[in-house]
């Protein structure tokens, strides 16, 4: 990896970033577009967190004291449309523009002006759903998967949030084909397929999760806004239809879609462990293998979802075989990353303690979820508080830690200053002492029968439930540090060199920090 | 950086160790009084053992890692990264443990799905937001909803202590009255949205769908009561549903059996238990006073809470009624609202939920209350006479 650096500056036709702020609005820039999607989906991040905060304070005492059960019901929903699509989606999709052409020695994104739109998209959509939250009647309140016939009920805000799903529809497939079409034409001549990191591996695969299921939401949501205002019948028994059939369209798009909230964190795990075990990556093929194998399971599995929904016994059978099988992959990725740990030569920087982090928990979620594969004990799990703790430990300390971890790697080739280190490992410690706080309670009050979704609980519940309380304002405030230390890193601090961290290796590392605005016009040689 | 790590270390045992915890108490599923619950009990805390295996030894491998292999130990990174040997071991062998996990569950769920046979069927429906029983094999039935005192204290803003109540939530008006050492067969539909008939104990989760009857079966072993709640969202009042199964000695079944049977069953409102029809209430002339007061307590358990105690609704989701054009308009089109209820809407048909004299009474009370004062007054025999 040698004749990379870049040599920009000979490029005089090429210009830095316009000035002023309509830089931002016109860019085709794929570090600019990045860094608008990082910036919106923390922004998301806090009103996704504020929600949180809301219905976790109602929760702190049993009896009603501060939410209409309407008004919580349309937290829940909207805290969980506002964190998967508008938090976990565009970080990954704003590291992927920051990242995937660096990693692969490209210029650019493929369709840079295809990239613009797919981010411009976003706030806008994500204004329209927020907007239902001030009309009359209030924002959705029939939980993020909009079950027929309960999410065909409410008031008109049904219409703005389709409008609002499809947009970020939209989004997400021009994104996707953005990836896609990148992967495979800008790559530097010599980077083969199975040269490329794993993170762009994992994007290619996810890319192509979302163009085969975000059309599958699409026609769900279409098909209520149809029984809700043009007298169809899909999901009406009355007119013939089945309520059953609207879940099993939703989890064919639902299960591949929590598949793409962990494959692109696999990718940003897989980069950062070799890093700081200064070790290569342990079964990089088998890496590559186990993801496209748990992607193809994803499309087979969605029925767990619903198996007190009454499927024949053959379809239960079936969903729960097909589901154990993928702890397999997910086990071969946390064996092969435990296994490049293996007689390394470690240190631990923040995004390493974040990395660890997330694979301690991560596997903690992914057991809980080999629990919840078992059908005779999933029906007693099911709408529970155990499925509740279950995936927010996939997705907090998996998906989430993943994002801050990568946040803490590359922010310095980003801004060409290193982080504060003190500060970061603070709100590593402090953010994971309190998220086990929050989330570790709510599986025995889960398995002591405490249904999800609920605004007031009965008294046996009410201890774990201060608990978590206290654990989620712990947790929501200590993400202040993380903004702190971006802030602070935008602003200033020691400079960063081009490798940054000791034991890195990949093309991004032979740039200088930080990242010119254009590099590797000229594509670098792949040893 | 040793301190740092010792404090992972410590935090993770800790953690694990409330893990095990879970094995006991409040904390952890319960066993349940059915054989079917108990051998769901088996399998959870089968799995969970293995979990927690697994878990300890993968972390252990991690963290000895962690701590052996550090650079400020002077470890130097080795530069193996494959292993042909190793890869199929760690797919082959947690294969051969999720074979031996699927045999028993495989055998668990066969058992769980086989309602044949039943001694005694009950017709489970879920409403927004209560439940109606309907035993199939005597002419009883009846809804099932949150007890009124523990409605009153859940109430934002109630000043009412929740901590007083003993069962917080778990307390109905009409539980659900059970043999033991029968098996008994459940269908479960529902009328409105979709809900879900969960009682741990019996370890019977079922959803109830509109339009379509799903089984299930129990065959409660030991007397008792046990509580359950409604599984599914369904709405404003989902945490507001419970259910509350009593399991008695056949003999004591039989009696209660025979003791509600004789009077014949008109659907009767969640107030009492007691046979309504018998006071004949249909056929003579009610007064005004005596339905406003009727139909103030049969507003406040059936329509409250959507369209609010006060009857102010919630703009947008529930229309008020004070002021209602349709309250305070022609008095066919409001009986007509309450009766066949609105399609596409919350707003259910209550012929079936409410007796002649509970829609007479909550009809003449909405068109008389909240500063409505359309003066009329609704007999239960009109309403008879749409039935
Ligand atoms: C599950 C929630 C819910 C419950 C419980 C409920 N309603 Fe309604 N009600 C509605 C909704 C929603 C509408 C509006 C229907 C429409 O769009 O026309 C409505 C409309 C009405 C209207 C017409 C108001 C108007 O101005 O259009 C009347 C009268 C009414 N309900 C009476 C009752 C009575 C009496 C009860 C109790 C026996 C009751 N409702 C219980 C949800 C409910
Ligand atoms: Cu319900």
């Amino acid at each position: 990896m040698s004749t990379a650096t870049a040599d920009h500056h000979d490029h005089d036709d090429h210009h830095g970033p316009a000035p002023g702020l309509m830089r931002w609005v016109y860019t085709t820039n794929h570090k600019d577009i990045g860094t608008l999607y990082l910036l919106f989906a923390l922004v998301m991040f806090f009103i996704g967190g504020g929600m949180a905060l809301i219905i976790r304070a109602e929760l702190f005492q049993p009896g009603l004291q501060i939410v209409d059960p309407l008004f919580f019901n349309s937290m829940t929903t909207m805290h969980a449309l506002v964190m998967i699509f508008g938090v976990v989606m565009p970080a990954f999709v704003g590291l992927a523009n920051w990242m995937i052409p660096m990693m692969i020695g490209g210029p650019d994104m493929a369709l840079p002006r295809l990239n613009n739109w797919s981010f411009w998209i976003m706030p806008f959509a994500f204004a329209v759903l927020l907007s239902t939250l001030f009309m009359e009647g209030g924002g959705p309140a029939g939980g993020w998967t909009l079950y027929a016939p309960l999410s065909l009920q409410g008031g008109d805000n049904l219409a703005f949030v389709i409008f609002a799903i499809h947009f970020m529809g939209i989004s997400s497939v021009m994104g996707s084909i953005n990836i896609v079409a990148t992967i495979f034409n800008m790559r530097a001549p010599g980077m083969t397929l199975m040269k490329m990191p794993l993170f762009v591996w994992t994007w290619l695969i996810t890319a192509y999760l979302l163009i085969a299921v975000i059309p599958v939401l699409a026609g769900a949501v279409t098909m209520l806004l149809t029984d809700r205002y043009f007298d169809t019948s899909f999901f009406s028994a009355a007119g013939g239809g089945d309520p059953v059939m609207f879940q099993h369209i939703f989890w064919f798009f639902g299960h591949p879609e929590v598949y793409i909230l962990i494959l692109p964190a696999f990718g940003i795990i897989s980069s950062i462990i070799p890093t700081f075990a200064r070790k290569p990556l342990f079964g990089y093929a088998s890496m590559v293998y186990a993801t496209a194998s748990i992607a193809f399971l994803s499309f087979i599995v969605w029925a767990h979802h619903m198996f007190t929904v009454g499927m024949p016994l053959a379809g239960e059978m079936f969903f729960m075989f097909a589901t154990m099988m993928i702890s397999v992959p997910t086990g071969v990725k946390v064996f092969n990353w435990i296994a490049t740990m293996w007689r390394g030569s470690m240190t631990f920087e923040t995004p390493m303690l974040f990395a660890i982090g997330f694979l301690v928990m991560f596997t903690i979620g992914g057991l809980s979820g080999l629990m919840l594969a078992i059908t005779p004990a999933d029906i007693q799990y099911h709408d529970t508080y155990f499925v509740v703790a279950h995936f927010h430990y996939v997705l907090v300390p998996g998906a989430i830690y993943s994002i801050m971890a990568a946040t803490y790697y590359w922010i310095p080739k980003w801004t060409g200053n290193m982080y504060d280190e003190k500060w970061g490992k603070i709100h590593f410690w402090v953010s994971t002492v309190f998220l086990n706080v929050l989330f570790f309670p709510m599986h025995f009050v889960g398995l002591a029968g405490m249904p999800r979704r609920i605004p007031d609980y009965s008294m046996q519940f009410a201890d774990w439930n201060a608990v978590a309380t206290i654990g989620a304002f712990g947790f929501g405030f200590s993400q202040l540090i993380f903004v702190y230390v971006v802030y602070k890193c935008i602003k200033g601090g020691e400079k960063a060199t081009t490798e940054v961290w000791e034991g890195a290796d990949g093309l991004e590392w032979t740039v200088p920090s930080p990242a010119p605005y254009h590099t590797f016009e000229t594509p670098p040689a792949i040893r | 950086m040793s301190i740092v790590l010792r404090w992972l270390v410590t935090a993770y045992a800790l953690l694990f160790c409330s893990l095990s915890l879970a094995a006991i108490g409040d904390i952890n599923m319960p066993v349940g009084v059915t054989p079917i619950s108990k051998e769901v009990y088996g399998l959870h805390m089968m799995i969970f053992w293995i979990c927690c295996v697994i878990g300890v030894l993968v972390f252990a491998v991690m963290f000895y890692s962690m701590f052996k292999h550090r650079k400020s130990k002077g470890a130097k990174a080795a530069d193996f990264h494959e292993s042909t040997v190793v890869e199929i071991i760690w797919t082959a062998v947690p294969l051969v443990i999720l074979i031996a996990m699927a045999i028993p569950a495989a055998k668990t769920l066969i058992a769980m799905e086989d309602t044949s046979d039943a001694d005694v069927t009950i017709k489970v429906t879920g409403y927004q937001w209560k439940w109606h029983y309907e035993y199939l094999d005597s002419e009883i039935s009846f809804f099932s909803s949150l007890d009124a005192d523990h409605n009153a204290a859940r109430q934002v803003g109630s000043g009412i202590d929740v901590s007083q109540f003993d069962n917080y939530l778990k307390e109905v008006d009409n539980e659900l009255v059970l043999p033991v050492g029968k098996k008994i067969r459940f269908l479960h539909t529902a009328s409105d949205v979709i809900h879900s008939w969960w009682v741990p104990a019996l370890a019977v989760k079922k959803d109830a769908i509109p339009g379509f009857i799903n089984e299930n079966w129990a065959l409660i072993e030991e007397p008792g009561v046990y509580r359950g709640k409604c599984a599914e969202l369904c709405g404003r009042d989902h945490g507001f549903m419970p259910i509350v199964v009593r399991a008695v000695p056949e003999e004591e079944y039989e009696q209660w059996v025979a003791e509600m049977s004789p009077a014949p069953m008109v659907a009767e409102t969640s107030e009492d238990s007691a046979p309504a029809a018998a006071d004949g209430d249909a056929e003579r002339e009610w007064a005004l006073a005596e339905l406003m007061e009727k139909g103030e307590s049969v507003y406040n358990t059936s329509c409250a809470a959507c369209h609010q105690a006060n009857g102010q609704g919630l703009p947008g989701a529930f229309p008020a009624i004070a002021g209602s054009p349709v309250a305070t308009g022609p008095v066919d089109a409001h009986i007509n609202v309450i009766y066949a209820g609105v399609s596409g809407t919350a707003m259910a048909a209550f012929a079936n939920q409410l007796s002649d004299s509970d829609m007479a009474a909550v009809i003449t009370y909405q068109r008389n209350a909240f500063g409505n004062t359309v003066g009329d007054l609704v007999q239960p025999s009109a309403i008879k006479a749409l039935r």
